[in-house]
């Protein structure tokens, strides 16, 4: 793998993370995670429209016209959003009512449209297919790691399976109602934000 | 990159064009299965509030169909007003059947149906029904261990209309069960009407008072006095918990499944 190839990969991984360094996406890393099993349909959905929109929109990227490129976008975008959500809608009912309106919301998800703007328009479709899958993947490894704890602390949970034996079902765990909320997400994506910088100082902006 | 005004606006409608049929195709092709997947969620839903099911048992499409299919449940048509079981339902403009039978929305598309003008029953103005249907549906679960009507109800929360079904022992005399397929409320607040553990303090719960008049009651959490027909509302959520108090008030009520209660009382 040569060098650029695995700096395309790699990076939103870590240092340019989507959620955590360019604070995209935050709306559905709260909103799908308190459970792990949604934010697992939800990173799929994303890694779909992501990796085919970039493909789409880096094949047509020469013929799109630039006074109406991003409402170009937002049809490509918009009806891949649309595959996503009927197939979804057919062959996963369950875990589809659950996210109800968030796959819809993928059309307004800043990370699709940031990277067609930012990287599709300007590189060969395979460089953006990869470009649209690693960012996918530095999505879903956020929502992961969020929808990991908020299920493990907040319910007790992973997968749906007890884990920690609530009280509510008769076991000694009291479940941390706070981390079912919303604020819960926000303080687990502060503390990998802190983490993540403490690791790689780089990243730390300078002061002034 | 310059393109001329003739080109950007043909770039557009092509891409509108195409986008259109793909979406529209895949719409169209993947139809047949959602409907499925909807019928199949709404069966479900009949068989756990009857308590066929229990709280978290799954079971495969086939065996949940097969219920649907050998007669064990039945699926009723019923004037409002009088009580009466319709015949054929299937001779009511806008009817199908009586299982794909949704009274709400029948009412809404068929304007001859007897709008409630002159409430019978003041509850029914805050559940928020604008009109309330002149037929509804009503489902006879007939099973080795179940015998009960279901009652699909709805009105209005906080937020959101609530809908979903109470399930009824066949004499009457307590509720089996109840549960809300669709509400927009308040995650962990108003939300918890769906929370199996809020929903398990209604099975038992005495339905009519010595009169006939419904005294089934949600009181505001903490103020249960009779427990007997109260049910204790949900902290937290006092809007939510008044909406569910009404729509069993109003459901239960002559303005509602009353008239048909009535007549199946008598029967038994």
């Amino acid at each position: 793998m040569d060098k650029e190839t695995k700096r395309i990969l790699l990076d939103p991984l870590h240092l340019k993370n989507p959620i955590t360094l360019q604070v995209l996406g935050i709306c559905s890393a709260l909103a799908v995670t308190t459970k792990l099993e949604t934010a697992l349909v939800m990173s799929a959905a994303l890694t779909f429209v992501l990796t085919s929109s970039n493909t789409v929109i880096s094949l047509l990227r020469n013929r799109i016209p630039g006074s109406i490129r991003i409402i170009t976008q937002l049809a490509i975008i918009a009806s891949l959003v649309i595959v996503a959500d009927q197939v979804m809608k057919a062959y996963a009912f369950g875990v589809y009512k659950q996210l109800s309106v968030f796959v819809g919301l993928i059309i307004t998800n800043c990370i699709v449209m940031g990277r067609a703007e930012a990287f599709a328009m300007a590189n060969p479709p395979l460089k953006s297919a990869l470009d649209g899958f690693a960012n996918s993947m530095g999505y879903a490894a956020i929502l992961l790691y969020v929808g990991f704890f908020r299920e493990l602390f907040g319910s007790g949970k992973i997968l749906g399976f007890p884990v920690l034996e609530a009280t509510n079902a008769g076991g000694w765990y009291v479940p941390n109602g706070l981390l079912v909320l919303s604020p819960g997400a926000f303080f687990l994506i502060g503390l990998l934000i802190w983490v993540q910088r403490s690791l790689s100082t780089e990243l730390v902006e300078e002061t002034n | 990159m310059d393109f001329s005004n003739k080109y950007v606006v043909g770039f557009a409608v092509v891409l509108c064009l195409v986008c259109a049929a793909a979406v529209s195709v895949l719409a169209v092709e993947l139809k047949p299965q959602q409907e499925a997947n909807m019928l199949l969620d709404r069966r479900t839903n009949v068989l756990r509030v009857a308590g066929v099911l229990e709280t978290g048992e799954t079971r495969t499409a086939e065996e949940i169909n097969a219920f649907f299919e050998d007669g064990r449940i039945e699926y009723l048509v019923v004037e409002r007003a009088s009580g009466k079981v319709v015949d054929d339902p299937s001779t009511i403009e806008g009817i199908d059947s009586a299982e794909s039978f949704d009274a709400t929305k029948w009412a809404k598309d068929n304007a001859k149906n007897d709008q409630l003008t002159s409430p019978i029953d003041p509850a029914y103005k805050e559940t928020q029904m604008r009109v309330v249907p002149a037929y509804l549906q009503v489902i006879k679960v007939t099973t080795d261990e179940v015998d009960c009507l279901v009652l699909p109800i709805q009105g209005y929360g906080l937020w959101s209309t609530l809908r979903g079904y109470l399930a009824v022992s066949r004499d009457l005399s307590h509720v089996i069960g109840i549960t809300y397929y669709e509400h927009g409320e308040t995650p962990g607040l108003g939300g918890e009407v769906d929370n199996p553990s809020w929903k398990a303090q209604f099975p038992g719960k005495e339905i009519y008072g010595d009169q006939g008049e419904p005294i089934l009651e949600v009181k505001k959490s903490g103020m249960v006095t009779e427990p007997s027909h109260q049910v204790d509302g949900m902290a937290g959520a006092t809007i939510t918990t008044d909406g569910v108090d009404l729509m069993l008030e109003f459901w239960l009520g002559d303005g509602g499944y009353g008239p048909y209660l009535k007549a199946q009382r008598g029967d038994a």
